[in-house]
């Protein structure tokens, strides 16, 4: 079993009209591996982010769960924390406060001064260390979402969990602070599930990628596996002949096979659907 | 000139000129009573100004329970007025967290808050002083009763309107309870809180005068009837001024909180 197991997860959700119910994503099993990188990627609709929700505890699977170490997620917990899309900090707190609610709530025995020299070290390392008493208005989106970074990696959970964490900040920063992240986790080898449509972001980053296909009745489509060198970088892995097949690869899956697999499985579903995965 | 400033030069002479048409409208009014009429007729402004100067000339003074300087008056007042609006705000604001929180309970509630609210609080008053037997703490009662639904409102609006972003955040973090009251749902819902606070101490302080004239005793109300018994028209209405004045630090001094907690995201 892996480190962090999703055990043929289902989501229903309600229609907007109330008459019954639509099923989002259906039985999605995948593990991730202790230390692992993996990346989900898919349409809009597709429930990814929820699925994301699920393995933080926000939300709930209407059938199948998931297992951390072998025992059952049944809420949030400090073990997983999540970078948001919307960076979800508190905006009347500054900088360092925001880190340290977090950091207090991982480190409920340390003393003052061990939380304020923890919240100090994460703030230095995603370079705030000048905005450290800024609030979240005054800071651009990128400064934004270093401080999601910290307050995450501050709190050293077993998992991180990233939804589409770079979705929301100009392309020029989002290349600084995906290597900030690669960086990071270099350091930390924190296990890493994250969901993204940036098919570039996911293969810099990741070690596997999770194709889903379109929902609803979204399926796991295929695992593909990143076999590029690490330490990796943007400039460097952009000539690597494998960079090339597997974007071609994803990117031809997005734009053709997500929604022909999603055709059928809609036509199987009725029939009580089965798994599409597939591993490369 | 800019036509910022243009804007505030503008406002600056109307500001002048309704000053003016009020105090020329007054004199008129004043005047046309007169000595020889029926009627002593209301004091100028003029008269009115020379009755500020002797009160607060002299605002502390107390020679017996007839006579007290007025600023002894407007304290008796502020203290009794504190007094039911820190009472209200804190279970208001308790009140209103928990109504925030939970769709079914505000759903519950929200008839029987429909009809407090438009009661004067006046009208609690007779039962107050029977039940309490204390012409003063019934005031302050009225005061509690006043100043309790706009805040306990708008709270719960400000609870329940909080982002999910901050409640995903706090159940991320397993924050405990009390972390989650005063670092998260209060900061959160704190301009909401603010906007009832204000509003509360505005009814509050219509609220004391009317009570005050109830009761008698002390205080600016009583102050009012008082003089108003004397025929001291000149002393009325330069406490109707002095009423406006205060409510206006009051409410200023609340924007002043207001903008410290104010955020934008």
């Amino acid at each position: 079993m892996a480190f962090l197991e999703i055990d043929h997860v289902t989501k229903f959700f309600p229609e907007p009209d109330g008459t019954g119910q639509v099923c989002v994503f259906r039985d999605v099993a995948f593990g991730v591996e202790r230390g692992e990188f993996l990346t989900m990627v898919g349409h809009s609709g597709c429930g990814k982010s929820t699925i994301l929700n699920i393995i933080a505890g926000l939300e709930t699977a209407s059938l199948g769960g998931v297992v951390l170490e072998g025992r059952e997620i049944r809420g949030p917990g400090m073990d997983r924390m999540v970078v948001f899309q919307n960076f979800s900090l508190m905006p009347w707190m500054t900088v360092t406060q925001n880190v340290r609610l977090a950091v207090r709530s991982a480190y409920p025995t340390w003393s003052s001064a061990q939380v304020d020299e923890c919240v100090r070290r994460y703030v230095e390392m995603v370079g705030l260390r000048r905005a450290e008493s800024k609030r979240p208005a005054a800071l651009s989106g990128g400064m934004k979402q270093r401080v999601g970074l910290a307050r995450a990696f501050a709190t050293e959970p077993k998992v991180l969990l990233l939804d589409e964490p770079f979705a929301q900040i100009d392309a020029l920063t989002r290349g600084v602070i995906q290597e900030e992240l690669v960086r990071m986790w270099t350091a930390s080898r924190n296990t890493v599930f994250m969901v993204t449509h940036d098919v570039d972001e996911a293969i810099l980053l990741s070690d596997r990628i999770a194709l889903m296909t379109s929902g609803p009745e979204a399926r796991l489509a295929e695992l593909v596996e990143v076999k590029l060198p690490r330490p990796r970088s943007r400039a460097d892995i952009i000539d690597e002949p494998e960079y090339a097949r597997l974007r071609s690869h994803v990117i031809h899956f997005l734009v053709e096979r997500s929604r022909h697999l999603q055709e059928q499985a809609v036509a199987e579903g009725a029939a009580g659907g089965h798994s599409l995965v597939t591993t490369r | 000139m800019t036509p910022a400033r243009q804007e505030r030069f503008r406002t600056a002479v109307y500001s002048l000129v309704l000053l003016a048409g009020f105090l020329i409208l007054w004199q008129v009014v004043a005047g046309a009573g007169g000595k020889g009429s029926k009627g002593a007729g209301i004091p100028g402004p003029v008269a009115v100004a020379q009755t500020a100067w002797t009160m607060l000339g002299d605002p502390f003074y107390d020679r017996g329970p007839n006579d007290k300087g007025f600023g002894l008056q407007l304290g008796y007042s502020l203290m009794r007025m504190m007094g039911g609006y820190l009472c209200a705000s804190v279970v208001a604001i308790l009140a209103g967290v928990a109504l925030g929180s939970s769709p079914a309970l505000f759903k519950a509630a929200n008839p029987f808050i429909q009809i407090m609210k438009p009661i004067s609080p006046l009208a609690w008053m007779p039962l107050f002083l029977y039940t309490l037997k204390n012409a003063g703490q019934a005031a302050v009662l009225v005061i509690f009763v006043s100043s309790l639904w706009p805040t306990m409102a708008n709270t719960a609006f400000g609870v329940g309107t909080i982002k999910k972003d901050y409640q995903n955040v706090s159940r991320l973090l397993q924050l405990s309870w009390p972390r989650r009251f005063f670092q998260v749902i209060l900061p959160a819902a704190a301009p909401a809180i603010l906007a009832g606070l204000r509003i509360s101490i505005g009814s509050a302080w219509v609220a004391i005068v009317a009570a005050e004239m109830l009761i008698g005793g002390t205080g600016v109300g009583y102050f009012v009837w008082n003089e108003w018994n004397n025929l001291a028209l000149n002393s009325v209405i330069f406490a109707i001024f002095a009423i406006g004045m205060v409510g206006v630090l009051l409410d200023f001094g609340l924007g002043r909180v207001a903008r410290l907690v104010a955020y934008s995201d």
